[in-house]
């Protein structure tokens, strides 16, 4: 039988991915992008299991908001990182260092 | 029923409106050509709105079935933020405007930032406030990166969105542990759960709650995104950053944590006070080295966020109502510091070296003055309106049991004044250099001398800091009772 314990387990497993690409990846500015997704959609599997096993909507109506934000945020990050390409010729995060200090 | 829940949020609505009213009227007609006139517009539009939100009737009315809150927190919080946003927008316009920066999307992408931030300090669902949130995060990532051939300006964009994103979802992860153990996302839901005891599920939920507001306000230790932003971003944007949406994300602060789990105050107070002690020593410590004055004032709003949270660490009422005045005194600082530093410049060009304030007060003997005041309050030197502020954090901490806060806060208020000083050295005894042009736009003279007249005024007897003491009391009761 699969519990409620067994979807937090693989949410909190995909969130940790997504928080440890996030500060590991050294390669790609998009693999960031990537790895911030994997960290929403942790929270939906959350969000989901909670509202199927309280028996309660919200949580389902949470995640539809959380989705479309998140596609929102995926456009204006990857509009941005666009604009950084155009400027700096590389999108290599050991490259995101003009500022430091 | 829904015509009275629309009636609530009122002001909202109708600032959303005139911005996709502005978008459209300025895409059919000339343009960036309208910049200049809508940036006086949406100015304008805010102040209205200020007006009409302080002026209402001062009730607590919820909306959609307690998702919308209109108290007199939230709408002390709102004519903050609306006034702020205003004066950074009036200031900006001139220097925008002569580097070819002025676009007609910039005062829309504020007036769409400050209704996500209206919606933020409203929240009364855990949803009302992520929408809230990401409606101000969104534009505000924009404006970051508003200079676009700039390496500098894209870069701390890029940098702003990807911890921003990762605060989001701290935040949300939180969000969904507290729904998963309490059962509902509503405010006055979570509440009643948590009267008869908690899980810790739902604890480490208000952990990762926490720490994705602490991001959104830059406390440390989730300040790292700050001076970048600050540095890279064009100046008048970086204002901006410095004064409303401090306030908003602050405002949120204290209403999740008053009003969702008001009742686990144990629980929450002990993170609250370690990230305020926090932050108060890094702004302190780390803005020793800077050079560059907006990065300088990155470090200064992580201090003084770490003195606003020390007044939230209180977890009274008397506590939320020393972090408005903080926030609300601090903000009229920044404001006027800000007007001054648009007006550096050298040969036309902005400077931000703090090295190039040398001597200013030979060219300019009343700005100077500007400077020495903001200085002095930024550092809290009395009888200087950022003393005041300080006051009332530290006797809430004290009063709260909290005595090792307070003293810790001293501590760090005499560390962090050695930089405030040091700029007021340079402006008055520094060797003299090339420096700065010292000329200043009519606005940015204006804002800077009413500001340094409201800053080095606030203390005379009758005047009793314009009243904000009884407002920010009325304010604070509405959230914690």
């Amino acid at each position: 039988m699969i519990g409620i314990e067994h979807y937090l387990t693989v949410s909190a497993a995909l969130f940790v991915i997504g928080i440890f690409g996030l500060f590991l990846n050294r390669k790609n500015v998009i693999i960031l992008l990537m790895s911030i997704e994997l960290m929403l959609l942790a929270v939906n599997i959350n969000f989901v299991a909670f509202s199927s096993f309280l028996g309660d909507l919200v949580g389902q109506v949470f995640t539809l908001f959380v989705l479309t934000v998140a596609a929102a945020e995926a456009a204006i990050g990857l509009a941005i990182l666009v604009c950084f390409f155009r400027n700096r010729g590389t999108i290599d995060v050991e490259d995101v260092n003009v500022m430091k200090g | 029923m829904i015509s009275a829940d629309i009636q609530t949020m009122m002001p909202e609505i109708v600032l959303a409106i005139f911005a996709m009213g502005a978008l459209l009227a300025a895409v059919y007609t000339t343009k960036d050509g309208m910049a200049p006139l809508l940036t006086w517009v949406t100015s304008g539009v805010f102040v209205l709105l200020a007006l009409w939100i302080g002026t209402g009737a001062a009730q607590t009315v919820t909306a959609f079935d307690g998702m919308y809150n209109n108290d007199g927190f939230a709408r002390f919080a709102k004519v903050v933020i609306l006034l702020s946003a205003a004066a950074v927008l009036l200031m900006s316009q001139e220097y925008m405007q002569r580097r070819g920066l002025l676009k007609f999307e910039y005062p829309i992408l504020v007036a769409l930032s400050v209704v996500g931030m209206m919606v933020m300090v409203s929240a009364g669902d855990l949803m009302a406030l992520y929408m809230g949130l990401e409606l101000q995060s969104l534009a505000l990532y924009v404006v970051a990166s508003l200079r676009r051939d700039s390496v500098k300006s894209t870069e701390a964009g890029l940098k702003y969105f990807v911890l921003g994103a990762l605060s989001s979802g701290l935040l949300l992860y939180g969000a969904s542990l507290v729904y998963g153990f309490s059962g509902t996302t509503l405010f006055s839901g979570i509440i009643l759960a948590t009267a008869d005891g908690y899980s810790v599920g739902l604890l480490i939920g208000v952990v990762f709650l926490i720490a994705g507001l602490a991001f959104k306000v830059s406390a440390a230790p989730f300040h790292m995104w700050t001076p970048d932003v600050y540095e890279g971003s064009p100046t008048p944007v970086t204002a901006f950053f410095a004064t409303a949406p401090k306030i908003a994300a602050m405002a949120m602060f204290a209403r999740v944590v008053h009003d969702a789990f008001g009742g686990i105050v144990g629980e929450w107070q002990q993170i609250v006070a370690f990230i305020s002690v926090l932050s108060m020593f890094l702004g302190a410590i780390a803005a020793i080295g800077q050079r560059d004055i907006k990065r300088l004032m990155a470090y200064s709003s992580i201090a003084h966020m770490g003195f606003a949270l020390m007044g939230l660490a209180a977890g009274t009422a008397f506590g939320v109502q020393a972090m408005l005045i903080y926030m609300a005194i601090y903000v009229t600082m920044n404001v006027g510091t800000f007007a001054f530093i648009l007006s550096m410049e050298r040969d036309g060009r902005p400077v931000t070296d703090i090295n190039s304030l040398k001597m200013y007060s030979k060219k300019q003997p009343l700005m100077a003055l500007v400077v020495l005041v903001m200085m002095f309050s930024l550092a809290g030197v009395p009888p200087l309106l950022g003393f005041f502020g300080k006051l009332y954090v530290l006797r809430a901490a004290y009063d709260a049991g909290l005595g090792w806060l307070a003293v810790a806060g001293v501590i760090a208020s005499v560390i962090g004044a050695f930089y405030y000083i040091r700029i007021v050295y340079f402006v008055y005894f520094g060797e003299e250099n090339d420096g700065l042009d010292g000329k200043m736009p009519p606005v940015l003279w204006i804002t800077a001398i009413v500001t340094a007249a409201i800053v080095g005024l606030a203390w005379v007897p009758g005047i009793n800091l314009f009243g904000i003491e009884t407002i920010a009391q009325a304010a604070a009761a509405t959230l914690v009772n």
